[in-house]
């Protein structure tokens, strides 16, 4: 067990962060730097961290889903829903717990939506939750009807820019939902489960699982998780923006997961590796823009990035290599 | 009649009926130029949905055709603008770069053996990365040809246009529908969507299938990139961006099944036209903003979805919807 435990501690996704973070230290030295200044802390690290954070807390719903065999496209698209939500709620002058229930609440029943069709009316997870991603941008434009909202409620901007014990509140939210959603996985059976489903749906079915309402539910978390992204990052910008609020988020989170080493094809996730994959996403889009290269180079990386994990994740070439690990080769044939 | 058009004959009908019910509205809908702004304004979309219609046919899916679209405008006009060179030779570059940019995809799907979903993303990231990093700003063209272009059109009657994209967007249809319902290609298309596993053991070279359908599709974004460059006089990297979804949008519209095998051509020109329908309703309308567009797209979208649901499990059994999500 012990062992076990060691070798999952230098897993790639680390030492790919550590190579990421040791670039980013040669091309600008003063990277690790952190200073404490106004009762928090600064430097490029933290900014990592901050800067991350919503696609982190995107990614502990989407590994979920993924897990499931299934995908949420509608992530983005549910942050603007619930950024729209909570911006204007804050200016109607409700206190943060009303506004915070209210996206909140928005987020759980658009992943409801998602969830229904996947799970009871057996669409394609990625069809069914196209119908949200393509629908929800309209639907935030409803209720912000077509401006950006600006608010100036403390409490929520809190929420986006303020920070406890020195560190900024995003990744604070971040890290706690990370380990409630890590303990809740693998210290009760509803990790387990969700491996089954991914696995094979039907074997799942047969040995009794009520999988229609565990898919359902995760859907729901998905959506949760994205609505607290979403008012995240409105309350970062004091404002909500239905047009651009997590726009391509939805795929920055896959992406995280992917990296994370989740499996695309289902059965095999891990949530801190997830958002350890959002934060080398993030570390990358920092040392992109602190090297020097024109922002735009961040597409490139990405896309070397993704063909460089298919090509070690793909079973073909761990075959050739004569490896054990890689996909499931036998779920990938008979799709 | 035979029930495998029964589909595609209810989405017809919805579309006559929806039309029907504008006109009835607004009179002015009924006139051909009106028909003719449908066919122009829908071209790019119209060409790009037919690429969709045959990577969906085969049981994929292709995220990367809008920035395909980005990426061939802003190197047509590129190579036009600043390097001078004609328009005719540089479609032919474009389009050649377009397919084997495809056909790489495709390799990676077929080889790799790793979802199309995730390939055709990282396609997308390296198809927009690399318009951003040619150039941040629209670049103009203006040309010669392009000037010619834009002045040739059929005048239909009622002072309608049929113009010179619109009808390439339909020659494209007639063309890729007859490649899907007549060629080899085609069937061999329609039994990998069907099951890839029992079409490989019946003899269907899966491999150099897949690769071809990826570079078909990447090519049709490449004309669709030049048509859009028609349309614009210009090259934006962000140009058309999230047309991949309108494109799926429409070819689910049009009828085709997602998990494959199963749909038409013809149904995905219905599909554009629907969303075409919805646009110029909104603009009739005055009143309603432009978000409504999207609300209704995608209200349509699941009516369409729900649709097939039904009319599958109806004729064809459960065993076909046993798949569980893919």
């Amino acid at each position: 067990m012990k062992r076990l435990q060691f070798s999952r501690i230098i897993s790639p996704q680390l030492l790919a962060l550590a190579g990421v973070l040791l670039f980013n230290w040669i091309v600008f030295p003063g990277f690790f730097d952190v200073t404490w200044k106004d009762g928090r802390l600064f430097g490029s690290m933290i900014d990592v961290i901050n800067r991350g954070a919503p696609v982190a807390i995107l990614a502990i719903g989407m590994t979920a889903i993924i897990a499931t065999k299934g995908v949420d496209l509608s992530v983005g698209a549910v942050m603007a829903v619930a950024g729209a939500v909570a911006a204007t709620f804050a200016v109607a002058g409700q206190p943060l717990i009303v506004i915070l229930a209210a996206a909140l609440a928005c987020g759980i029943v658009c992943g409801l939506w998602n969830g229904a069709l996947v799970a009871y009316l057996g669409i394609q997870p990625f069809v069914a939750t196209l119908v949200l991603m393509v629908a929800g941008r309209g639907v935030a434009q409803l209720i912000t009807e077509g401006s950006i909202v600006t608010f100036s409620d403390p409490a929520l901007i809190f929420v986006g820019t303020g920070s406890v014990l020195g560190l900024p509140m995003p990744a604070v939210i971040a890290i706690v939902l990370m380990i409630i959603a890590h303990i809740v996985m693998r210290r009760t059976a509803i990790g387990l489960f969700i491996e089954a489903i991914g696995t094979n749906l039907s074997a799942a079915n047969y040995t009794g699982l009520r999988s229609q309402m565990l898919i359902l539910s995760i859907y729901a978390f998905g959506g949760f998780c994205a609505a607290i992204a979403g008012i995240i990052a409105a309350a970062d910008i004091r404002g909500a923006d239905a047009n651009n609020a997590g726009l391509w988020l939805e795929l920055d989170a896959i992406l995280a997961v992917v990296i994370g080493g989740t499996s695309l094809l289902g059965g095999r996730f891990s949530i801190p590796m997830s958002v350890l994959g959002a934060v080398i996403i993030q570390a990358m889009n920092t040392g992109v823009l602190v090297s020097g290269f024109p922002p735009e180079f961040n597409l490139i990386v990405k896309a070397g990035m993704i063909i460089i994990i298919l090509v070690l994740q793909s079973a073909r070439i761990a075959q050739a290599l004569g490896r054990k690990f890689g996909p499931r080769q036998t779920s990938e044939q008979t799709r | 009649m035979n029930p495998r058009y029964r589909p595609l004959a209810a989405t017809t009908l919805i579309f006559i009926i929806a039309y029907a019910l504008c006109i009835f509205q607004y009179p002015g809908m009924w006139s051909t130029r009106v028909f003719g702004n449908f066919l122009t304004d829908n071209a790019f979309l119209g060409i790009a949905a037919v690429g969709a219609t045959f990577v969906i046919l085969s049981g994929g899916i292709d995220l990367s055709v809008g920035a395909i679209i980005g990426l061939t405008g802003v190197v047509t006009a590129i190579l036009i603008s600043w390097l001078g060179l004609h328009p005719l030779l540089v479609f032919a570059i474009v389009l050649v770069l377009a397919a084997s940019f495809g056909a790489g995809m495709g390799a990676v799907i077929h080889f790799l053996q790793v979802p199309p979903f995730i390939v055709t993303l990282a396609g997308m990231f390296l198809a927009r990365g690399l318009a951003s990093v040619l150039t941040q700003d629209s670049i103009p063209i203006d040309h010669e040809f392009y000037r010619t272009i834009s002045t040739l059109y059929f005048k239909l009657p009622g002072g309608g246009r049929l113009s010179f994209i619109g009808m390439l967007m339909l020659a494209t249809f007639v063309i890729c529908g007859l490649i899907a319902h007549k060629t080899r290609f085609g069937s061999y298309v329609y039994a990998i969507g069907g099951n890839a596993t029992s079409a490989s053991l019946m003899g269907v070279p899966t491999g150099r299938v897949t690769v071809g359908i990826y570079a078909l599709s990447s090519f049709l974004g490449g004309l669709a990139g030049i048509v859009y460059s028609l349309y614009t006089s210009a090259g934006y990297p962000l140009a058309a961006v999230g047309i991949e979804l309108d494109s799926i949008a429409a070819v689910v519209i049009g009828g085709t099944l997602l998990t494959g095998g199963y749909g038409f051509i013809f149904g995905t020109l219905i599909g554009v036209m629907l969303q075409g329908l919805v646009q110029t309703y909104i603009v009739f309308d005055g009143t309603l903003s432009s978000w409504w567009t999207k609300i209704a797209i995608g209200f349509l979208l699941f009516m369409f979805i729900l649709l097939q649901k039904l009319v599958f499990s109806a004729h064809s059994g459960r065993s076909r919807l046993k798949k569980g999500p893919a």
